[in-house]
């Protein structure tokens, strides 16, 4: 790997190497800039480090302490944030969904939220590029939205839990598919297919999930970049003009300061807020790139209720990754709907300490009666929305007076749904029952009080006086920092959001290169 | 290894099956052995975070959250788990505002159960009945206390976001638990191969559906050699 100096003023810092940082550190180091991505965690290397322990693994989370308030105080750590040179991706669930193209245009398509500042078009083309890049495996024909090309490999096998999703699917009338999955359903180079261990959400142990770590990243370092792992960033420094002139970390027990050209902050919708909130000067007292008042706010999870059932037949759910079928069906159905937006439901496999968490935390069960409804554990069957949940200013990432382990401030993050998400939710919880019971499924009971993914905390848009950074990622008050990570979503729609990230990181490459060569950067 | 040793698995659901059986198989990698030796070397009155004033209290809640006979093969140390996993981190990730820091939280949690206990029996949380002991934690679950000691600790929040969540996730991740419910517990390399309804592979537990609870505990006899 090639490594850089503090003093060496490189072409881009990049602090984060998740879905944002470590797709834009390969594709600008590719096109020739130098490039040092900074991580706070740790360079893993999963086929030695990787345990098939959901305890033991609770190493790839960000754990140091976040404060929660709001009127649904969000679960974080292993729910949303990863901890490792590869971000969340290293154990995400691998669901590789495409925008709606209407959610792009919500305002103006469908009448809520707010319109981005991206054609749906120019984006069907970076999702191409990313699904190629991580070969997803997916259907043939996708049931839902505009014509897009198939994709690179073939589905995988249907599981129980994704059986029963089908059926209740046919059962109902509407479509289902295949979950588009970023993991290997044939061999690809050194790395084999999946092998349907099911710890997806731990870390793959055999490197057939295909994170940025196994992707992106591998062909960052060929192309020049460097990865300095175990480096807090906690602070971005402008100069005397007000750009930016690099980044303070902590490394090795010690503060450094490493110079840069352009500085991009990629942490996600909570450590990009907090890291531009005390970087606040006398210059930009309100911390960087906050002239508009919106950094930090509209910060947008999305909903993650579930129906579970128990079936007479063996489902074994630990078997195979956690969402091998979904259905859009009302994501692209608007008839019927008394609420904006949509959601997807997915099949599920939790493992056994996730498992007892939901039925002590969701049901309030100790004692022998949990010990008792554990037992069933390999019959048990569910069905979990993502969920779109509007932009309101409330739900924000803030600083508290209280410090972590680096001396930096300890975030506030405050989230309260609003009355379409409790619409949506209830709509969903709804249909997903009568969809599970159609399926077969005996005592169903409703998992209310969860959510996923973390957006929204630093829009972008057409309008420095409502968004923080333009179309391009740059941010409108200092023009050499950018945000490239799910911070920039204007809204979340009902899909995962990592392709999405990707593609915007792709898309902000090819802008830098295109400023690049016009003088404009 | 002394794990192999005594009365086998005696859940009526999964007669037979270890999971520790398959150590040696290539359903287990070696990080995963090393990690789950440690957790078998924890013995049940290791403490570094509580002090011998607490213990016994700690313990007292783990065996009621999570009940388990005295002389259960590979019975779970959780208290001695928890213990460690509060020595060794205080944070994870998140926290209600409402809630003092994790590690504050459990120390005050532990003197509001027992003056909780006081108040009402005159005798400390460990020295009560299981009965008792039941009733006092449901009353700490619906927030019915009312000892003074929970002014800064609000005990329904700390049941569900900190007590329950950190015991049974600490019972549900230690391999007699994964045999009482069947899972089939670490899976690298080797995962799995058949996933249709009523599918197992070899080297899944087999359940002892009614009928075949000799054929189930025949086929869990065998999963070490598959």
């Amino acid at each position: 790997m090639r490594e850089y100096s503090d003093d060496e003023a490189v072409d881009f810092a990049i602090v984060g190497t998740g879905a944002g940082g470590g797709t834009l550190a390969c594709k600008l180091a590719e096109y020739g800039f130098s490039v040092v991505a900074l991580d706070a965690g740790p360079y893993w290397r999963p086929l030695e480090d990787f345990a098939s322990d959901e305890l033991h693994q609770g190493k790839l989370y960000w754990t140091d302490e976040r404060i929660v308030d709001g009127d649904n105080p969000l679960q974080l750590g292993a729910n949303n944030s990863g901890k490792s040179v590869g971000g969340s991706t290293v154990h995400f669930a691998m669901v590789s969904l495409r925008f709606r193209p209407e959610w792009f245009k919500a305002r103006t398509a469908l009448g809520y939220g707010v319109d981005w500042p991206i054609d749906w078009r120019e984006m069907w083309t970076y999702y191409q590029e990313v699904e190629q890049t991580l070969k997803i495996s997916g259907p043939v024909r996708y049931p839902w939205g505009p014509p897009r090309p198939r994709y690179p490999y073939r589905p995988h096998e249907l599981n129980a839990a994704a059986l029963v999703l089908a059926r209740g699917a046919e059962a109902l009338g509407i479509e289902w598919t295949p979950t588009p999955l970023a993991t290997l359903s044939a061999p690809r180079g050194l790395a084999h297919p999946c092998v349907y261990r099911g710890m997806c959400v731990i870390g793959c142990a055999t490197n057939a999930k295909q994170s940025v770590l196994v992707t992106w990243l591998p062909r960052a370092l060929a192309a020049g970049a460097e990865v300095r792992d175990l480096a807090m960033v906690g602070r971005v420094e402008h100069d005397r003009s007000g750009r930016a002139a690099g980044v303070h970390y902590f490394r090795e027990g010690q503060w450094h300061f490493q110079k840069a050209r352009n500085v991009v902050v990629a942490g996600y919708a909570i450590e990009t807020p907090r890291l531009l909130l005390n970087s606040a000067t006398d210059r930009f007292p309100h911390g960087l790139a906050n002239s508009s008042g919106l950094l930090g706010r509209n910060l947008m999870v999305q909903s993650n209720q579930a129906v579970w059932g128990r079936m007479d037949a063996e489902i074994r759910s630990y078997k195979g990754p956690p969402s091998l079928a979904i259905t859009e069906h009302w994501n692209y159905t608007d008839e019927g709907k008394d609420f904006f937006g949509g959601y997807c439901y997915m099949s599920q496999g939790p493992l056994p300490v996730v498992w007892a968490e939901t039925l002590s935390g969701q049901r309030g069960l100790w004692g022998q009666r949990l010990l008792d409804e554990m037992e069933n554990y390999n019959h048990q069957v569910g069905l979990k929305i993502v969920g779109e949940c509007l932009p309101q200013e409330r739900n924000r990432v803030t600083l508290t007076d209280l410090k972590d382990q680096y001396g930096l401030p300890v975030p506030r993050v405050t989230y309260s749904f609003c009355d379409n998400d409790r619409r949506l939710i209830q709509h969903s919880l709804q249909f997903m029952r009568t969809a599970l019971e159609a399926a077969g499924a005996r005592d169903v009971w409703d998992e209310t009080d969860d959510t996923c993914h973390l957006n929204g905390t630093a829009r972008m848009g057409d309008d420095p006086s409502n968004s923080v950074v333009d179309a391009d990622c740059r941010c409108w008050d200092i023009r050499n920092l950018w945000i490239c990570d799910g911070s920039v979503f204007p809204t979340v729609g009902g899909v995962n959001p990592s392709l999405t990230i990707q593609a915007i990181a792709c898309r902000t490459a090819d802008r830098i290169r295109a400023l690049a060569a016009r003088g404009e950067l | 290894m002394s794990h192999r040793e005594g009365q086998p698995n005696l859940s009526p659901r999964y007669p037979g099956y270890d999971v520790l059986a398959k150590r040696d198989s290539p359903s287990w990698n070696s990080q995963t052995r090393r990690v789950i030796d440690q957790r078998l070397a924890v013995g049940p009155d290791t403490h570094h975070f509580f002090s011998d004033e607490e213990w016994p209290t700690v313990r007292a809640v783990c065996d009621r959250v999570i009940p388990q006979p005295q002389d259960k093969h590979g019975r779970v140390p959780i208290a001695a788990l928890l213990d460690e996993q509060l020595h060794h981190s205080g944070t994870e990730g998140y926290r209600d505002a409402r809630l003092p820091p994790m590690r504050e939280a459990w120390k005050q949690a532990v003197r509001a159960l027992d003056a909780e206990s006081l108040h009402f029996h005159g005798r400390r949380f460990h020295e009560l009945e299981a009965l008792q002991q039941d009733a006092l934690l449901s009353r700490v679950q619906h927030g019915d206390v009312h000892d003074k000691a929970w002014e800064t600790l609000p005990a329904k929040t700390f049941f569900e976001d900190r007590m329950l969540h950190d015991i049974t996730r600490l019972y549900y991740g230690h391999p007699t638990a994964w045999n009482e419910i069947g899972f089939g517990g670490p899976a690298a390399p080797r995962g799995y191969v058949r996933m249709n309804f009523d599918r197992r592979d070899p080297w899944e537990a087999s359940e002892a559906r009614p009928g075949r609870e000799e054929q189930a505990r025949r086929e869990n006899a065998r999963i070490g050699s598959n």
